[in-house]
């Protein structure tokens, strides 16, 4: 079913967490997203989907305050997040992942979640050179929760490992649990089930109902159909920057916009 | 590259060495609280023990040797440490790390002679002096990257002699003369009997800095050297050295994991600069007069040759490397106007054999080995494997 922009679809999981509003992005005389209204409720799973090239990552990068949106405004847990710095957006609740795995390769699976445990650390220069007790307290919880991330995620094992050693789909849920460290309202996973096999996919789904049951909201992106109609509250459609439908997974199957731009061609093509 | 079977016996020996290291480090970060405290406190005594006669005659047939282990040695290890939290840890290339050093010195020499203050306030004042130079000099130019962050710290590290060079109040290139030493802390005298004479240190005092004995000054450098150590290597286990780290590999990344990364490399450089501040005020102190020319661009060269020559990012490594750079040309003067050309060969050879340096960190050399740690990507050029354009972020 088509909709029109900002009505909000009919099965509300509570109060929307993340609203763009009228989200216009030009690069020179490209326009990658054009007039996107979506609402993102507080404790779905929603799925961003479309054929490549569509603005999906650029949405995310909107989101995340990589890109300044040319119009519209980002709505996040009630304040306004457009034009944020990065980092700021991240402390305020949004963490994401990437298309292309982008960990600290060179340091080590724990030392990668510590650096985003580290986002709500308080310790200085001062505290940190002299190793006041604040700072070792921040340590050692940092510590602690990087461990239980890796645990959560299914990379415990393997934590004193380098990160660029770690098999694809280690890295994939590593990069989950870095962002996840960061305490994340809201999630934003960049294609997670790119390149994983299907044992792979299957834990993965797993994971992410893990990751809503702790009472976060998770925004995807995916090209594998089977894991988007299986987990998905609720699903976007994107095409040339615009939204053309918007419902849950039942509705989208089965709307012809969409067979027609998307679901028609090979879901795997990337 | 994995093949070690078949190949010459020098490339053999090359990964002999580096296994050994390997070994050794593993040792140490797996050694008990108790064993490093053994090997620290034996460090410190060989330190001590280092300016005997004995020593120097062999380490320094040419030169004093006491002198020559307060600068250049002494001088560029604290340097090197200094640049090393820029440039090893948080990836950021300055060509012209010697403005810090220049302006400690300078510091020292003006607050020295024209407003009498003592040696210990002007230490405190020109390391605070010099971090905000840092901060001066970074705020705007952090917002660049790679080869043009480089391009800029080396106009810095000019200006800043330049500026000295002309300018009379601080005597323009004929420098400042006059600059008190050290106020002496004491005329305590290491008993000159059997013992301490054996070691080689009978008869010295260690806190009374005149104009002849190179010794207490000496000593004066390796305190800062460690207080330098104990600073960086506690920043570089902290959130800190994580949040530099994390910037070396990838900033964008980083940024959207939290960091604040220029924050963070502002830090960086004023950390670098207030090291080598302090090694500016002390190498002052010592020598009673500075010119402009005390601080050229190859000084920020040399010191930039021995934090990569010994391990970009590895405090062992860097001290090591600073130590080689200081004391190979000094210790081959018998060759006159060869020793350069000498020097410049062994570099050479050093950077054919371990391009990774004398003794690499474990993440430098994986950089390294990724074909994207070499003098380009030195950190200057700061991103992942998979280098992006800043803002290009996952696409």
């Amino acid at each position: 079913m088509s909709e029109t922009a900002g009505v909000p679809a009919e099965k509300k999981t509570g109060t929307p967490v993340l609203e763009l509003r009228g989200i216009t992005m030009r690069f020179g005389g490209v326009v990658a997203i054009n007039g996107l209204n979506l609402a993102i409720n507080e404790g779905e799973i929603f799925a961003l989907i479309g054929p490549n090239g569509a603005g999906k990552t650029t949405v995310f990068n909107v989101v995340t305050g990589v890109y300044r949106p040319t119009e519209g405004q980002v709505v996040f847990a009630g304040s306004r997040i457009d034009g944020k710095k990065r980092y700021q957006v991240t402390k305020r609740g949004v963490a994401r992942t990437f298309q292309n795995v982008r960990l600290f390769h060179n340091m080590s699976a724990l030392e990668n979640v510590m650096v985003g445990a580290d986002a709500h650390h308080r310790t200085g220069l001062a505290g940190a050179a002299l190793g006041l007790p604040w700072h070792r307290r921040e340590e050692r919880d940092g510590r602690a929760k990087a461990e239980e991330l890796l645990e959560f995620v299914g990379v415990a094992r393997r934590m004193e490992e380098t990160a660029k050693n770690l098999p694809y789909g280690d890295q994939r849920r590593l990069e989950i649990a870095r962002a996840l460290a960061t305490d994340p309202k809201l999630l934003l996973l960049d294609e997670p089930a790119a390149g994983m096999n299907p044992t792979e996919k299957e834990e993965l789904q797993g994971l992410i109902r893990k990751i809503r049951d702790t009472g976060r909201t998770v925004l995807l992106i995916e090209h594998d159909m089977s894991l988007i109609m299986g987990i998905s509250d609720r699903i976007a459609v994107l095409d040339f920057g615009q939204k053309i439908a918007e419902g849950l997974p039942a509705e989208i199957q089965t709307n012809q916009r969409v067979i027609d731009a998307y679901l028609g061609v090979p879901a795997d093509a990337s | 590259m994995n093949d070690t079977t078949n190949r010459n016996p020098l490339s053999r020996a090359r990964d002999g060495y580096s296994s050994f290291f390997d070994t050794l480090r593993d040792r140490w970060a797996t050694a008990p609280r108790w064993a490093r405290w053994v090997v620290y406190l034996v460090l410190i005594v060989l330190a001590i023990l280092l300016p005997a006669d004995g020593v120097g005659s062999f380490m320094s047939p040419y030169t004093d040797w006491p002198t020559l282990l307060f600068f250049p040695i002494g001088g560029y290890i604290l340097l090197a440490i200094g640049l090393n939290v820029v440039v090893g840890q948080a990836g950021l290339l300055d060509l012209g790390y010697v403005a810090f050093f220049a302006i400690g010195g300078y510091a020292m020499a003006i607050f020295g002679t024209k407003m009498h203050m003592s040696f210990w306030e002007i230490l405190v004042v020109g390391v605070l002096l010099s971090a905000v130079s840092g901060i001066i000099l970074g705020a705007p130019t952090l917002r660049l990257r790679g080869d043009y962050l480089a391009i800029v710290t080396l106009g810095f590290g000019e200006i800043v002699r330049i500026v000295a060079n002309n300018t009379d109040y601080i005597g323009g290139p004929r420098g400042i003369g006059g600059i008190p030493h050290p106020p002496s802390l004491s005329e305590w005298t290491i008993p000159d009997n059997g013992f301490f004479d054996a070691i080689g240190i009978g008869g010295v005092q260690p806190l009374k800095y005149g104009a002849l004995d190179g010794k207490p000054y000496y000593y004066l450098m390796l305190l800062l050297i460690v207080a330098a150590i104990i600073f960086a290597k506690r920043l570089e286990n902290s959130r800190v050295g994580r949040a530099w780290a994390s910037i070396r590999e990838d900033e964008d990344a980083a940024e959207l994991m939290g960091v604040p990364t220029f924050k963070f490399k502002l830090a960086a450089f004023a950390i670098g600069a207030a090291i080598g501040g302090a090694g500016g005020v002390v190498y002052a102190s010592q020598s009673v007069s500075i010119i402009p020319t005390n601080f050229p661009f190859i000084l920020s060269a040399t010191i930039l040759a021995a934090v990569v020559l010994g391990g970009s990012g590895n405090l062992p490594g860097v001290i090591l490397g600073a130590f080689l750079v200081a004391w190979i040309p000094e210790r081959i003067r018998g060759l006159q106007e060869y020793r350069v050309l000498v020097f410049g060969g062994v570099l050479v050879l050093l950077m054919i054999f371990r391009p990774e340096g004398l003794l690499p960190s474990r993440r430098r050399k994986a950089e390294l080995a990724e074909g994207e740690g070499g003098m380009g990507g030195l950190g200057a050029e700061v991103g992942g494997p998979v280098t992006v354009a800043a803002g290009e972020v996952g696409e």
